[in-house]
């Protein structure tokens, strides 16, 4: 894929690294046994350890370092079995320390890479430089009036992973499909809930514009990009915003900015003058973190089948097409449901049966999947009832309005309906009988053009109220006219 | 009777309080009116008098149940650098402000459940930072010491002066200290006292109000070993709130006491003849080694090479650590707080009155040995000048058990003499920083008076973990040095 822009002076491109921020998902903080539920009343999920009280210290959660561990796995990355958390100093009131206990030249997670799936069946890499876990700051509420600012310090301590990307992006497209695939590998994994409204998945983006083949520009990072849907804008406007300035005879400053979504543009935040020495150093109330030699290889064999090893098998063993099998593995319980379904029927009709069906009424609905009216089990029994001949496509299609209704199973709806299709040969004789007597002129037209015979089939399905077997009525129509 | 108890040491003391021969309260009610006599020393920021008769009141009901804990009755001080529940708990510094803990750090609440006495909270350098005492926002602390010559105050060292300063002048039958160069040390040594900071990761530090994390240890005073060695295993233990805790049995610290030293062996660092080292105070080193020698010990001279970079060093990694350490105290969630126009001025604000001159001088060099462009030639060569101060140690123990030294280059000094350098303030730890910035165990123990009459100390260093090795040593030069001179002002016991 190739996204450039068109100046005055010729053709540029854009460089973007992203910078993610996922918060693991976890019932303690990273130090401190203090819940992590989000939504609670201000200041009430916060220990002695979070408010940065006299002689308090940190221990870190084991569950937290797993859970950082399993996403470096899923990130097909370099796993550092010792690892430094350094203290990150600035001051800020909604830093409780004074520090930030963050890692810095020893991550836990080292080099990995994420496989973009690509619009057209195709794939990129985008390298990962490194993942490293840090405690989330306070959250400072400047609106409330009064000419104060007031403090919750829920999210203080909270564990974060930073994700870092290589600077490999080189489309606004490719950071969403970056962030939605990196969205999809932590839900698998169970790390993250990937919620972008609540804040568990937050974006910053480095931003550099250049002239094919010219090295790397100054970057700007841009701060704050925390929906899906503002990625590829911020990036974009950004992106303009600095070609407008080299095209003018300007220069990029470095610096930080801020995206703003209801202006849709972006603003100075900091300048490199502005910019905190953070005075980053090993801090001495954590021991180096050493992970013990079976600890990564216990995780790595209790990982779940991830999105691409997923995809492909889909591709493999039920014969989709790469489009279908992305769209089925983009969310676990997706592919979950999926496989359910296809025990029962046919695995390629069971994706086109939840791509088009049930992704159109759930999205129509505002569900998703787990929500689904129709359980994987009750969809496999529709396509079951499909194949064994009990219902013709169009009559599955009305069942299975009434299973998104009512959420009841097929065979129970064909049962009570009578919606059986009709494949009783005596029968539907006995209508094609009746039909050549009354109508001699339709026979002669048929017998002379038999590709027109749809005509009586049609007149079957209609005296039958759709419950014949087009199939059976197509061969005795045939047979009976001679065709 | 009750005139003398305040005199008893704490092995007596337990012994008095097991035979019934007196009371918790009564020993406590002893200690206060030491405490009400010698308030002019100004050891204590905050005495808790009624809190310590309901503890002792208890401890006598326990104690008549036959549930007496290790530390039953025995009134105690505390440094005020351990958070308390419920009581102030200050630093010595004015940032806090009237703060009171929700929370209780876990060496005094081992000594609470030990049943001990909490008398109240000593006076102390603010954070801990200095050697004198005279860096506390509640006023200096005196020495019960003077000069048999004059009666000018002598300070009594530091950090931790208070708690020195209510043992020696018994107020209390021991107290608790934190050293992180030499903050217990150096005060036992010039209050004539004992004073042991174990090894780093033996006591827990959480509540302990921090000055530089990689190097503060809290540890006991106490007036003779075997009290030190009592007081020290009742807070000793692994901690799970404390990462840097160790998780490793506690020895019985008492066992040594008392043995021979035969087929110890012990050296005597060479590099610690350094310049400014008083002579008579040589001579005590020299007597030291010929005390041990006779008690059966191997004495050897040993090298410490790097010893001469070690008070540099340390002047790096403290500092550094301390400028992050009391990045909290913002004015913010609790202590002090001066309003200003904005946030940047109500940070300088607050902090400009609440922290003391020291404590902003060393805020300002760990913040300059941080930043951009000077962290590796500083912060990170004092990380590796630590390191081989370690393979030092490592080296000379693998021919010695332990090393003898003296605690400080002179005695104390009058208030109002202290060097106005403060690199030469500085000075007074150049012996004792080493096992702060190594780990190891360190102990002072009075050992001679100098020609002007002031107590000495030598210290004893010894391997990581070997408490009972350093106490048993400490206990050998304490019976050589039959050290029984009282403070001045303090009568002879009957």
């Amino acid at each position: 894929m190739s996204w450039t822009i068109e100046g005055n002076t010729g053709t540029w491109e854009i460089v973007v690294g992203l910078e993610v921020h996922a918060q693991v998902s976890s019932q303690a903080k990273l130090f401190s046994g203090a819940a992590t539920a989000y939504g609670a009343e201000p200041n009430t999920q916060v220990s002695p350890v979070d408010a940065g009280m006299p002689g308090m210290l940190p221990v870190v959660n084991a569950y937290c370092v797993e859970q950082a561990v399993r996403t470096g796995l899923g990130l097909k990355a370099e796993i550092n079995k010792v690892s430094v958390f350094e203290r990150k100093n600035y001051f800020y009131p909604d830093l409780p320390q004074g520090y930030q206990i963050s890692q810095y030249q020893h991550p836990i997670v080292g080099k990995g890479e994420l496989i973009l799936d690509m619009p057209d069946g195709s794939q990129r890499p985008i390298g990962i430089t490194r993942l490293h876990l840090e405690q989330d700051a306070g959250k400072s509420i400047h609106d409330q009036g009064h000419d104060t600012t007031l403090i919750d310090l829920n999210r203080s301590g909270v564990a974060l992973m930073e994700i870092v990307s290589e600077p490999d992006i080189r489309d606004p497209e490719e950071a969403v499909l970056y962030m939605r695939k990196l969205r999809s590998i932590l839900r698998y994994l169970g790390t993250c809930d990937g919620n972008m409204e609540e804040g568990s998945l937050r974006c910053d983006a480095n931003v550099s514009v250049r002239k094919p083949g010219q090295p790397f520009g100054t970057r700007c990072e841009i701060k704050n990009v925390n929906s899906m849907r503002f990625v590829a804008r911020a990036i974009e406007y950004e992106a303009r915003r600095q070609v407008d300035i080299l095209e003018s005879g300007g220069v990029i400053e470095q610096e930080t900015r801020l995206f703003d979504s209801v202006k849709g543009e972006t603003r100075s935040m900091r300048s490199k003058e502005e910019a905190h020495d953070y005075r980053y150093f090993p801090d001495p109330d954590l021991l180096p973190l050493e992970l013990p030699d079976d600890f990564v290889e216990k995780i790595r064999a209790s990982l779940p089948e991830l999105p691409d090893e997923k995809r492909a098998r889909f591709m493999a063993e039920y014969g989709l097409s790469s489009y279908d099998a992305g769209v089925l593995v983009a969310e676990r319980e997706t592919s979950e449901y999926y496989e359910e379904a296809a025990r029962h029927g046919d695995p390629k009709q069971a994706a086109n049966w939840i791509i088009t069906e049930l992704f159109g009424r759930l999205n129509k609905a505002g569900m998703d999947i787990t929500q689904s009216p129709i359980s994987a089990a009750n969809l496999g029994k529709l396509l079951g009832l499909i194949k064994d001949g009990t219902l013709s496509g169009r009559l599955a299609k009305d069942v299975f309005t009434i299973m998104f209704d009512t959420g009841d199973a097929p065979d129970k709806i064909v049962e009570e309906r009578g919606m059986k299709q009709v494949t009783d040969t005596g029968a539907i004789e006995a209508i094609v009988d009746k039909l050549i007597a009354d109508n001699p002129g339709q026979v002669a037209t048929v017998q002379k053009n038999p590709k027109v015979a749809g005509w009586f089939t049609g007149q079957v399905m209609k005296a039958t109220g759709g419950k014949a077997n087009p199939g059976v009525v197509n061969e005795i129509v045939a047979k009976k006219l001679g065709i | 009777m009750s005139v003398d108890l305040h005199r008893l040491t704490l092995a007596e003391a337990k012994k008095g309080l097991a035979a019934r021969e007196f009371r918790a309260v009564e020993l406590t009610e002893a200690s206060i009116a030491q405490m009400e006599c010698h308030r002019a020393l100004n050891a204590f920021i905050t005495e808790t008098p009624e809190q310590a008769l309901a503890m002792a009141k208890a401890a006598d009901e326990r104690i008549a149940k036959g549930e007496a804990g290790p530390l039953e009755g025995i009134p105690i001080a505390v440094k005020d650098l351990f958070c308390t529940k419920g009581i102030r708990t200050t630093a010595a510094s004015n940032i806090l402000g009237n703060f009171v803990p929700p929370y209780e750090s876990t060496v005094t609440k081992k000594l609470w459940e030990a049943g001990a006495v909490c008398l109240g909270k000593t006076s102390l350098d603010q954070f801990g930072m200095g050697s004198a005492n005279l860096n506390s926002a509640f006023g200096l602390v005196k020495s019960p010491w003077t000069r048999p010559s004059d009666a000018k105050p002598l300070v009594p060292g530091g950090s931790s002066g208070g708690s020195a300063v209510a043992v020696a002048a018994r107020m209390c039958l021991a107290a608790t200290g934190t050293d992180t160069g030499g903050s217990i040390r150096q005060p036992a040594a010039y209050t004539g006292i004992t004073g042991i900071k174990p090894t780093y990761g033996r006591c827990s530090r959480f509540g302990i109000i921090a000055y530089a994390s990689s190097l503060d240890q809290a540890g006991a005073f106490a007036r003779n070993v075997r009290d030190s060695a009592i007081l020290l295993q009742a807070m000793a233990g692994h901690d799970p709130n404390d990462s840097t805790s160790a998780d490793l049995p506690v020895p019985d610290f008492t066992a040594g006491i008392g043995k021979s030293l035969k087929g110890l062996k012990i050296g005597i660092p060479k590099e610690y003849r350094v310049e400014g080292l008083s002579p008579e105070i040589d001579r005590l080193w020299q007597q030291g080694a010929d005390w041990l020698r006779a008690q059966g010990a191997e004495v050897k001279e040993v090298s410490l090479p790097h010893s001469r970079y070690a008070l540099a060093t340390y002047y790096i990694i403290a500092p550094a650590e301390v400028s992050s350490n009391l990045a909290r105290y913002d004015g913010m969630r609790y202590g002090l707080r001066v309003e200003g126009r904005n946030l940047t001025e109500t940070y300088e604000k607050s902090r400009g009155a609440g922290f003391g001159d020291e404590a902003k001088r060393r805020i300002m060099i760990g913040t300059y040995v941080l930043s951009a462009g000077y962290y590796d030639a500083y912060y990170v060569k004092a990380q590796k000048v630590r390191r081989i101060l370690v393979n030092n140690f490592r080296k000379v123990f693998e021919e010695v058990d332990a090393v003898l030294a003296p605690t400080t280059p002179t005695p104390a000094f009058r208030i109002g003499e202290e060097p106005d350098d403060p690199v030469a303030m500085y000075l007074n730890d150049v012996f004792t920083v080493t096992a702060n910035l190594t780990g190891l165990p360190g102990m002072s123990v009075p050992a001679g008076l100098s020609s002007d009459g002031l107590p000495l100390g030598l210290q004893i260093m010894g391997k990581p973990w070997d408490e009972p090795t350093v106490l048993q040593i400490g206990a050998a030069l304490e019976e050589a040095a039959q050290f029984n001179t009282l403070p001045y002002g303090i009568e002879a016991r009957a």
